[in-house]
């Protein structure tokens, strides 16, 4: 396994690059298997994120109290970059994997957290005062309407969660074991400068596929459908 | 069915913050007989969609009440379904799911769905039932909530100034619509209006509301056959009478908001042909 590191030079080069991504997929494995780690990772982070965010904010949204006491330090939390608790995130789960998850989660809760608060809040009263001369009250208010009316808002909201879980994931894995960023880490320690750069293309690509592919596609379908011409 | 009877309701508005308070309207009674089509009219601020709202539930009067059939309202409620002067409608729903949405309280999906369907048939979007809000124009758009609040079939239809911010031909045939839809129903009416013609056209009734103090200042039968012709010496007689009564009230409330600027601005509001008095009041 070792072997697969050690590279001639230690300047990358263009060829080289591709030639490694070419070995790591089809021939050693070792990228589709850093990938898959990787991704893995995100997604469940991710997910966590969005569930406990968006629980978060409509506590936060409904609830007075909580605003003006959970809400101070949800603020708190949101500036502290969340690769600053990865040496307690390693005391407590003992598992590096599940370390690094809990700091994804942590990157992407309150960016989400705060989006799904502000589009609670920001619900025009129009559509309340519509549903409640229908028959709507209460609970029913908040799942029928404010949920659905907010949700340009929650996804800005998930797309920072993205952008700091997968930034949070990659400083996780640079310190932490297994995925894209560990094999990045074990590449330069074997002065394999073709592999690094080929590490650095996959995470660039998966980057720019989740953000622009996906992300600004449902975004904009959304912000039109919603009424926010684009 | 159901009459609605306004009595002695009081208005304020509190601001905490300056300490403030402004009374909108005081001692306000206003008897609605059922199956009646009454507009209010009056200079903007005087009152008419809080009076509205109040009836509608949606805000509370601050003292007197508001019944309907001799019941007290404090909440909003089914029986009286609202049209609101920007079409309300719900974005992420497609056309037919918005009506469907508002009959849902009442009856089983598929049966709202049935007469969601003969609703927007009703007022000519059947080729529209699954687009978005925002793929409709602004008439499109008020269409598919008349059609809602009628499809509610609420015996009593509040509407906020409905055509408001529409053009002229559009707005003629929703008041065709309407009067159709109000004929074969005789729902009680209370519609909000800064267009003298358009009340004339629709209303039984047309209740002048003034500012300062704000409340009730005048009163007019229309006792003219339908379908109206705005052509018609007794139309154009009423409308010339129900402006004359007005002018003082706006110049007041003109007056108060322009200052200098007043004066230059009389002519041209007092002597336009179209009595239509749109942004001015
Ligand atoms: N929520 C509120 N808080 C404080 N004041 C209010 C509130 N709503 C309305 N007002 C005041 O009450 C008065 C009447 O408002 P209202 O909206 O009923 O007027 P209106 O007759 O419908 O005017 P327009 O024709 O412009 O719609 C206004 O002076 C307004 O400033
Ligand atoms: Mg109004």
């Amino acid at each position: 396994m070792a072997f697969e590191f050690r590279s001639t030079t230690l300047f990358p080069s263009p060829i080289g690059a591709v030639v490694q991504l070419y070995k790591g997929f089809f021939d050693t494995g070792i990228l589709t298997s850093a990938l898959f780690t990787s991704l893995f990772r995100i997604a469940l982070g991710f997910i966590l994120a969005l569930i406990i965010g968006t629980i978060l904010g409509i506590i936060l949204a409904r609830s007075k109290f909580a605003d003006e006491t959970l809400g101070s330090l949800v603020i708190a939390l949101q500036s502290v970059p969340s690769i600053v608790w990865l040496p307690i995130a390693l005391l407590i789960f003992q598992g590096g994997g599940t370390a690094i998850i809990f700091i994804i989660v942590l990157g992407g809760t309150w960016s989400m957290t705060m989006n799904m608060r502000m589009g609670l809040k920001n619900v025009s009263p129009l559509y309340l005062q519509a549903a409640k001369t229908m028959g709507y009250k209460g609970s029913e208010l908040v799942w029928k309407v404010m949920i659905p009316a907010s949700i340009p808002s929650a996804l800005t909201g998930a797309r920072l969660a993205w952008a700091f879980g997968w930034r949070a994931l990659m400083a996780g894995e640079l310190l932490g074991t297994g995925g894209l960023g560990r094999t990045l880490m074990d590449a330069k320690d074997f002065y394999n400068m073709d592999l690094v750069v080929a590490i650095i293309i996959i995470i660039a690509t998966t980057g720019l596929i989740i953000e622009y592919l996906v992300f600004n596609k449902i975004e904009n379908r959304v912000l039109a459908r919603w009424g926010y011409a684009k | 069915m159901a009459g609605i009877q306004i009595e002695n309701v009081r208005k304020t508005f509190e601001n905490k913050k300056e300490k403030k308070s402004h009374t909108v309207f005081e001692n306000l009674n206003l008897h609605i007989s059922s199956g009646e089509f009454v507009s209010l009219l009056g200079p903007s601020g005087c009152g008419k969609s809080t009076l509205l709202n109040i009836v509608a539930g949606l805000e509370q009067a601050t003292e007197g009440t508001v019944k309907v059939d001799g019941k007290k309202i404090d909440s909003p409620g089914t029986d009286r379904g609202v049209v609101f002067q920007e079409a309300a409608l719900m974005p992420w729903m497609t056309v037919l799911d918005n009506v469907i949405f508002a009959l849902k309280k009442k009856m089983r999906k598929e049966e709202a769905k049935k007469r969601a369907v003969e609703f927007l048939k009703l007022v000519h979007l059947s080729k529209f039932i699954d687009s978005y809000p925002h793929e409709l124009s602004g008439g499109m758009k008020q269409r598919v909530a008349i059609a809602r609040a009628f499809a509610m079939d609420p015996a009593i239809l509040l509407m906020d100034e409905p055509f408001g911010a529409l053009d002229e031909q559009t707005r003629s045939n929703l008041h065709k619509e309407v009067q159709y839809i109000w004929a074969t129903s005789r729902k009680t009416v209370l519609f909000v209006t800064h267009n003298i013609r358009e009340s004339i056209l629709l209303s039984d009734r047309i209740i002048l509301m003034g500012t300062r103090p704000g409340g009730i200042i005048g009163e007019f039968k229309v006792d003219l056959p339908r379908p109206r012709k705005q052509a018609s010496a007794e139309f154009i007689a009423l409308e010339e009478k129900i402006m004359g009564q007005l002018a003082g009230e706006i110049e007041k409330v003109m007056r108060e908001e322009m200052g200098d600027d007043y004066n230059s601005q009389k002519a041209s509001l007092l002597y336009s042909s179209n009595r239509d008095m749109g942004g001015h009041i």
